[in-house]
């Protein structure tokens, strides 16, 4: 039932801007796919030519395997759901969801019994009567996948459908998402600019960029090994730090900055302007200076988080570099104003393409 | 109210206020009062006004009904009072009119709501206003050049090869009915307009999205949510065609009598502005109720079109 999607060199041009260059990628039937960005980096356009509304420039769109040049979205195996829903707000929560049906020439009675079935899926039995501006956010989240469900989609396109709800609920629903996507079995498409949602529900992740697909892999890669610095620094933070090589070798790099030669891992086939991400997570703070990669600083901001305790310090050249600490309980935390040494082991930092360089 | 006060002063508040109430007070429903009293009073030769013959009666409202015209209605012969059959054609081709409107403007509304690029908007917008620049009288003096047997339409038509002999458009009611849809067609075009502008085209491509050919994204989607628009946009065609006196002047036939002519033959021609008066109330009230009757059939509420 669910179908594979590939998109074979596609670009997208509005007038003289390119909102989706060359983009390779192929998403494997039943697996949950995420395409991460900044707002405006044509990850909206990519759903849209997927879904039909909008026809490539060039390259070629194929749900499971079959090419969807000139096939309208009506035409599609696919069902998207709207950033705002769009639910249909003049008829009731049972003919939103089997309103699908109805243009499939399903009869009344065999509609209605599905759009119950559905409402018992996303949890929401016995609504089917009540209108949709009765219904809360979250309800209405839950009906807009019922509706989508109901044509029996061999995709589902997702279009930052959380947005809208506050912090519980959406977490909450990312759960549920998750959940419908295991239980259904369905190529989930989705698309977001909030790193969490990403990491935490996809199979894998696509992040992109000014149109350009940047990085595709599993969550973990994402965050451990991003492919350049625009990954590295859209997903999650980091301390950048900017200098030149001095050695390279066996994966492994030495990199001379402002606070001296600093040693990090670096990728064989990276070139041009680099620059060295080391996430704060990986920051150690100790009264000692470290074997290596070790800076003398001075204790500035502490800012208590409650899983955490994020350490902002400085070094002798006024750079600031910041330290997440795990809060272990017991209470200790260094002293502002305190001398102490920040650093990090080589195998937790990356010198990576520059974010701009990739960004070009 | 309070509002206006801290706004404007009293001073020019009071003149808004008085100016409102004199414009509705003195120019709508005084004279409309007047008319109304008159309408149950008979035509008298002035020394006889105010004399014992000047009673109220609903005489004048009773004229309506003599005066008997057979008419052949699909076979079968009615007959019927000559004002009630000009009132009833009146109403019957009035609503033909409005749906004819509707025909028109729904897919124009459509076009310019949701499919023309909005850089457009602006030139076609004034393409549709340019032709109401020109008064009514010249508009539809133009229709009757244009509809005459040796007009350009005919002379037209017959050069395309589309017609062998002249077309006698000037007969019956027709040229009435075009007349009063070339005239208040925009009256449904912008109600329609403004509705389907007003609906999220993201429903529209949901429908799409759920597999929804284009007529029952119309039917099911679109024209629920342009209910109101085209009601108060049919409301308006309706009543304005029903009350039109210039379009039937200048475009009707020899056969064609609408009821407004009627009036004015009271008013004007026997110069009795009691039956007159009776006959506009009953045009006015009659076509109130045909409205909301209408309206109650096709479950639109008064406060949606107010919207």
């Amino acid at each position: 039932m669910s179908a594979g999607i590939d998109l074979d060199d596609v670009c997208c041009d509005f007038g003289s801007f390119r909102a989706v260059d060359h983009v390779n990628v192929s998403i494997q039937p039943g697996e949950f796919f995420s395409f991460l960005g900044p707002s405006g980096c044509g990850k909206t356009t990519i759903l849209r030519m997927i879904s039909g509304f909008t026809e490539p420039s060039s390259g070629v769109v194929r749900i499971g395997g079959k090419d969807m040049r000139g096939q309208r979205p009506n035409q599609r195996p696919t069902a998207l759901i709207f950033q705002n829903l769009a639910l249909f707000p003049l008829m009731s929560v049972a003919d939103n969801i089997a309103f699908g049906l109805e243009v499939r020439g399903v009869d009344r009675a065999k509609r209605r019994a599905r759009a119950d079935e559905l409402l018992k899926l996303v949890d929401l039995p016995g609504a089917g009567d009540k209108m949709v501006s009765q219904l809360s956010g979250g309800q209405k989240q839950r009906v807009a996948i019922a509706r989508a469900l109901a044509v029996e989609p061999a995709v589902m396109l997702l279009d930052e459908p959380l947005s809208a709800l506050d912090l519980k609920l959406r977490q909450h629903m990312r759960a549920e998402l998750r959940a419908i996507q295991k239980r259904t079995g369905v190529t989930f498409i989705y698309i977001t600019h909030d790193q969490g949602e990403a990491l935490a529900m996809s199979d894998r992740v696509g992040v992109m960029s000014h149109g350009r697909l940047q990085q595709v892999a599993h969550p973990r890669d994402i965050y451990d090994n991003p492919a350049n610095g625009f990954v590295a620094s859209f997903v999650g933070e980091n301390n950048i730090l900017t200098g030149t090589v001095a050695e390279r070798g066996q994966g492994m790099a030495a990199y001379d900055t402002a606070l001296g030669r600093l040693r990090a891992r670096m990728d064989a086939a990276a070139e041009g302007a680099v620059k060295l991400y080391v996430r704060p997570e990986h920051m150690r703070l100790s009264e000692s200076a470290g074997a290596e990669n070790s800076v003398p600083v001075t204790v500035g901001d502490i800012a208590f988080e409650g899983n955490f305790i994020s350490v902002q310090a400085r070094a002798d050249n006024g750079m600031v570099l910041v330290a997440e600490l795990r809060n272990d309980g017991t209470g200790a935390m260094p002293a502002v104003g305190a001398r102490m040494h920040m650093s990090f082991d080589a195998a937790r930092a990356a010198i990576l393409p520059d974010e701009t360089a990739a960004g070009a | 109210m309070q509002d206006l006060l801290r706004r404007y002063g009293t001073g020019l508040t009071g003149a808004f206020i008085l100016l409102t109430a004199f414009w509705l007070l003195v120019l709508i429903v005084l004279p409309n009062l007047y008319l109304l009293e008159n309408s149950f009073r008979p035509y008298l030769p002035r020394a006889d006004m105010g004399g014992p013959l000047d009673t109220y009666s609903l005489n004048n409202y009773a004229k309506i009904l003599t005066g008997d015209s057979p008419t052949e209605v699909f076979g079968f012969t009615v007959v019927l009072p000559v004002h009630v059959k000009s009132f009833v054609l009146t109403v019957g081709y009035s609503a033909f009119v409005t749906l004819i409107s509707f025909a028109l403007a729904y897919p124009l509304a459509y076009y310019l709501a949701k499919v023309v690029q909005p850089k457009s908007l602006p030139t076609l917008f004034l393409l549709l206003f340019v032709p109401l620049w020109v008064s009514e009288v010249l508009r539809s003096f133009a229709w009757f050049i244009i509809l005459s047997l040796k007009g350009p339409l005919n002379f037209t038509l017959l050069g395309l090869g589309i017609i062998d002999e002249p077309i006698r458009w000037i007969a019956g009611y027709q040229s009435i009915v075009i007349g009063l849809v070339y005239t208040y067609v925009l009256f449904m075009l912008f109600p329609i307009y403004n509705a389907i502008q007003s609906l999220d085209t993201n429903q529209i491509e949901a429908a799409e999205d759920l597999g929804s050919p284009w007529w029952r994204t119309h039917w099911r989607v679109i024209l629920p949510h342009a209910k109101p628009g085209i009601a108060s946009g049919a409301v308006m065609v309706f009543m304005l065609s029903a009350g039109s006196l210039l379009v039937p002047v200048l475009l009707g036939s020899t056969d064609s009598n609408w009821f407004t002519q009627v009036i004015q033959q009271w008013m004007f021609e026997a110069q009795d502005w009691n039956t007159g008066s009776a006959y506009a109330f009953i045009l006015l009230i009659l076509c109130t109720v045909f409205v909301s009757l209408v309206m109650r059939v096709f479950r639109v509420k008064l406060s949606d079109i107010a919207k």
